[in-house]
């Protein structure tokens, strides 16, 4: 048996690790919620932001707390002007083009990163990450206590965005029903783009907390996507408190279940809940729309 | 002697009742009609008799065996064959492969399900559109497609829900023998309907449904007569006042 | 079957076979990689293109059929011929499993391929990390000439082989299109109700339509194995796989019978195309793969068959 401070430990590591993959499926459930689609873009998306931020960080010196807010603007206008100039006119409204174009987008913009910055992995260096906090008998990592922090207040201002702006209530309008969205004068097509490009700021702020404690290669966003999908169909598709807690339920799972299993089956074991629960319960544990 | 019994059944949507206890009977080789006022739970009953949804409770009867829990493609193979309320076509597919689809259920042959999937075209007036896609036809068209591929699998009980929605009256008038035509080729009729005038002209005998539950059977003109059926329609009262209107 | 029907896969067949009279080694080598791909794709496109089913894991079907083959052969001392014969019969069977899970559960659209996605990745994690299958390392098949040993001295009789699959699965998709199976199938692709109404047994075809797929797709893996004589799990059942036959499938031609060779054949060579032009910057060619699958579905969504109709003036 393991020392209860040690258990204690990976659960908050976990929740706090889990923050972060909250915010990563906060941005694929919204705009799973809203789209109806699945984007398979996301992970590769995730990536670009990592290397912005390395990019603003080696080159310009800026501190990755510091990029936040503009990097969560410039994503957003380029996850508005992907979903609004390439995704959306490609699919011709067809669910299974929506699908595939994210998919070619994937490939295109992974491969890209491949090519300028080739497959090493790099990282801002070691000095903040191992910037330790001491609390009672834990040792908490500085970095990931502000990710956790900055992840929840994202939530929380997502949530306020939706349910007290008037374009929360246009994006839910359209999710809910578009034809009549359509008929009281909202244009789908802008909804669609912003969504999206909300769904994309998500990342960039998911990528900027991250990268203190975590390096960068051109498929890093592969794995945190795979997460961010099991956090999705366990938290019901579309649904935002979903995407919280079942963010927050899978960082415990994966910090324990490294601690018990070791790295790679605690990944197998995150794929074999993702089946697991698709399999079972395809409305998801919190019982969210299908 | 009855091809298809429901006795007591009811669907429950979490805390709706769509369907209460609902029996109905329909003899063989007969048109039985099945109306009622708009949310009455007549399409969540057809899905009880097709199988496409599991009742709560009762049973469903064709031809002396209980199929209650019969999946909806064996009640097809069995002859009971349905239409949709809202069309679904096979979109991508042209008019005929769409009523071929239907024809493989009783011939395995390619040249056989085609040669029997034009003589259904003919019969229900497809047959100009046979080559062209299924999502160029017109409302009336798409009607007629539902009824061609339900007809093709050569069913002993055709359940037809609404085919006459939305057809404007001269529609209405040239479909109306066909659907007789297929009665008279032996085939059992069971068809909700709101098109009244459809409903006086071709039904032997109409249930009516009104809030999930069973309130009238009979002739079509004694059902339209009786006061309750009148009230279910047009509310409260409705039944007095018109007889107080005919007195006055 | 017409006439019609099969002489353009024989035509296409036969042009192909006569080519390793005249090619170079370089050209041998990129036609069968090519049509090992377009193999895989075939198997795909019975799936997808005309049972609408989009799989993101048919990896785990490439990746067993090579996987069974080889390990048959190192550990067992089996002939490849059988070792083939029971990669394409285990990764059928795999293909079975998946699909009796998935479309039990009514898994559709996205949640499909989502779920063969993850279960490919839970098969190259385990591949990658048990001893069985030669871990992260491996494993090698002895370099051994020899007809039992499907391996061949002349590059060209092995392009045999793989053209020998090719055009039976052309020739059984072509009877496959106009069956009770084929229509069964693509109604199912279009309005699952509606089938089903119709008497169409919606679970048994999909999972005919998958079992046969992963068959045929496994025989693609088996064929890689061969060819290579190595694999890793990140090759066999590595994302790529999935995504280039569905790619391959998609440029040629959803739904149709020679679609995914012709796909093949086009994505391969734009990739070369691809690798010469931009040197040595890796991935460019992926670059491109990944813009091809964009522009297709958005300019050419019936692919390049489609396109073909299109210029003979048919329906498109």
């Amino acid at each position: 048996m393991y020392a209860p401070e040690i258990v204690a430990e990976a659960v908050v590591n976990g929740l706090m690790s889990g923050a972060t993959y909250a915010l990563v499926a906060l941005g694929l459930t919204l705009v799973y919620g809203v789209l109806h689609i699945v984007n398979f873009a996301h992970g590769a998306l995730l990536t670009c932001a990592m290397f912005a931020v390395l990019g603003l960080n080696l080159w310009l010196g800026i501190d990755p707390y510091w990029a936040i807010l503009p990097l969560a603007l410039i994503f957003f206008a380029f996850g508005y002007g992907l979903q609004r100039f390439i995704i959306g006119p490609s699919s011709h409204g067809e669910d299974r083009n929506t699908l595939l174009v994210t998919l070619g987008l994937s490939i295109v913009l992974e491969n890209l990163m491949l090519a300028a910055f080739k497959s090493d992995t790099r990282s801002l260096g070691a000095d903040t990450a191992f910037d330790v906090l001491e609390l009672g008998p834990m040792l908490i990592s500085r970095p990931r206590l502000i990710g956790f922090g900055v992840a929840l207040a994202t939530a929380a201002l997502l949530w306020l965005l939706l349910s007290a702006t008037d374009t929360g209530r246009a994006i839910r309008a359209v999710a809910k029903e578009k034809l009549g969205a359509q008929l009281v004068g909202i244009d789908p097509r802008h909804i669609f783009a912003v969504t999206f490009g909300i769904g994309c700021a998500c990342l960039a702020i998911a990528a900027c907390l991250l990268l203190p404690t975590f390096y960068v290669n051109p498929r890093v966003g592969n794995a945190f996507v795979l997460v961010a999908f099991t956090i999705v169909v366990l938290g019901g598709m579309g649904s935002i408190a979903g995407a919280l807690v079942g963010g927050l339920f899978v960082g415990v799972v994966e910090s324990l279940g490294g601690l018990l299993l070791g790295e790679s089956l605690g990944q197998l074991g995150i794929f074999l809940i993702f089946i697991l629960v698709l399999l079972v319960r395809p409305t998801g544990l919190f019982g969210a729309r299908a | 002697m009855s091809l298809l019994v429901v006795q007591g059944i009811s669907k429950r949507f979490g805390g709706l009742l769509a369907v209460d206890a609902a029996s109905l009977t329909v003899p063989q080789g007969a048109i039985t009609g099945l109306i009622g006022p708009n949310g009455a739970g007549k399409t969540t009953l057809f899905a009880l008799i097709s199988g496409f949804l599991e009742p709560t409770a009762g049973s469903v009867t064709f031809d002396g065996t209980d199929v209650t829990r019969e999946a909806p493609h064996l009640r097809a193979r069995r002859g009971i064959a349905r239409t949709f309320q809202i069309v679904q076509p096979f979109a991508g597919l042209s008019v005929r492969d769409n009523i071929a689809v239907g024809a493989y259920l009783r011939h395995s042959s390619r040249v056989e399900a085609l040669a029997r999937s034009e003589a259904v075209a003919r019969e229900v007036g497809l047959a100009p559109m046979l080559d062209g896609p299924a999502a160029a036809l017109t409302v009336a068209g798409r009607k007629r497609l539902e009824l061609a591929r339900a007809l093709a699998t050569e069913p002993r009980l055709l359940l037809l829900d609404e085919v006459l929605a939305g057809l404007n009256p001269s529609e209405v008038r040239d479909i109306l023998p066909v659907i007789r035509r297929i009665r008279d080729s032996g085939v059992t009729i069971l068809m909700i309907e709101h098109v009244m005038q459809a409903v006086m002209n071709l039904c032997d005998q109409v249930y009516v449904l009104s809030q999930g539950r069973m309130i009238a059977e009979g002739e079509p003109r004694a059902v339209c007569a009786d006061p309750r059926v009148i009230e279910a329609y047009l509310g409260h009262g409705a039944a007095a006042r018109i007889q107080e209107a005919h007195g006055a | 079957m017409t006439v019609r029907q099969i002489a353009l896969p024989v035509l296409l067949v036969a042009v192909l076979a006569v080519l390793p009279f005249f090619a170079s080694g370089t050209l041998l080598n990129f036609l069968v990689s090519a049509l090992i791909i377009a193999l895989g794709a075939q198997g795909w496109n019975l799936l997808a293109g005309f049972g609408g089913q989009l799989s993101f894991g048919h990896a785990a079907f490439f990746g067993t059929g090579a996987y069974v083959t080889a390990i048959l052969q190192i550990r067992f001392g089996i002939n490849a011929w059988a070792g083939m014969a029971a990669g394409i019969a285990i990764g059928a069977a795999v293909g079975w499993v998946i699909g009796f899970l998935s479309f039990r559960a009514r898994l559709r659209g996205s949640y499909f391929a989502l779920v063969t996605l993850a279960f490919a990745e839970v098969l190259r994690i385990l591949a990658n990390a048990a001893e069985f299958t030669g871990g992260a390392a491996g494993l090698l098949i002895r370099l051994q000439p020899g007809f039992g040993n499907m391996q061949f001295p002349d590059r060209g009789v092995f392009l045999w082989l793989v053209l020998a699959c090719i055009l039976l699965v052309l020739l059984l998709t072509a009877w496959i299109e106009r069956s009770r199976f084929g229509a069964h199938l693509v109604a199912v692709r279009e309005n699952e109700d509606a089938a089903r109404a119709l008497g169409v047994d919606v679970l048994a075809t999909k999972l005919r339509a998958i079992t046969l797929s992963a068959a045929i797709t496994a025989a693609a893996g088996c064929l890689y194995a061969q060819n290579f004589l190595y694999l890793d799990a990140n090759i066999a059942y590595g994302t790529w796989i999935s995504v280039e036959v569905l790619i391959a499938a998609i440029i040629g031609g959803l739904g149709t019978v020679l679609g995914p060779v012709v796909g093949a054949l086009a994505l391969h060579g734009v990739g070369e195309v691809a690798k010469i032009a931009g040197g040595q910057i890796t991935g460019i060619d992926l670059v491109i793969f990944g813009a091809v699958l964009i522009l297709s579905v958005a300019f050419v969504p019936s692919g390049l068959m489609g396109l073909r109709r299109l210029v003979k003036g048919g329906r498109p």
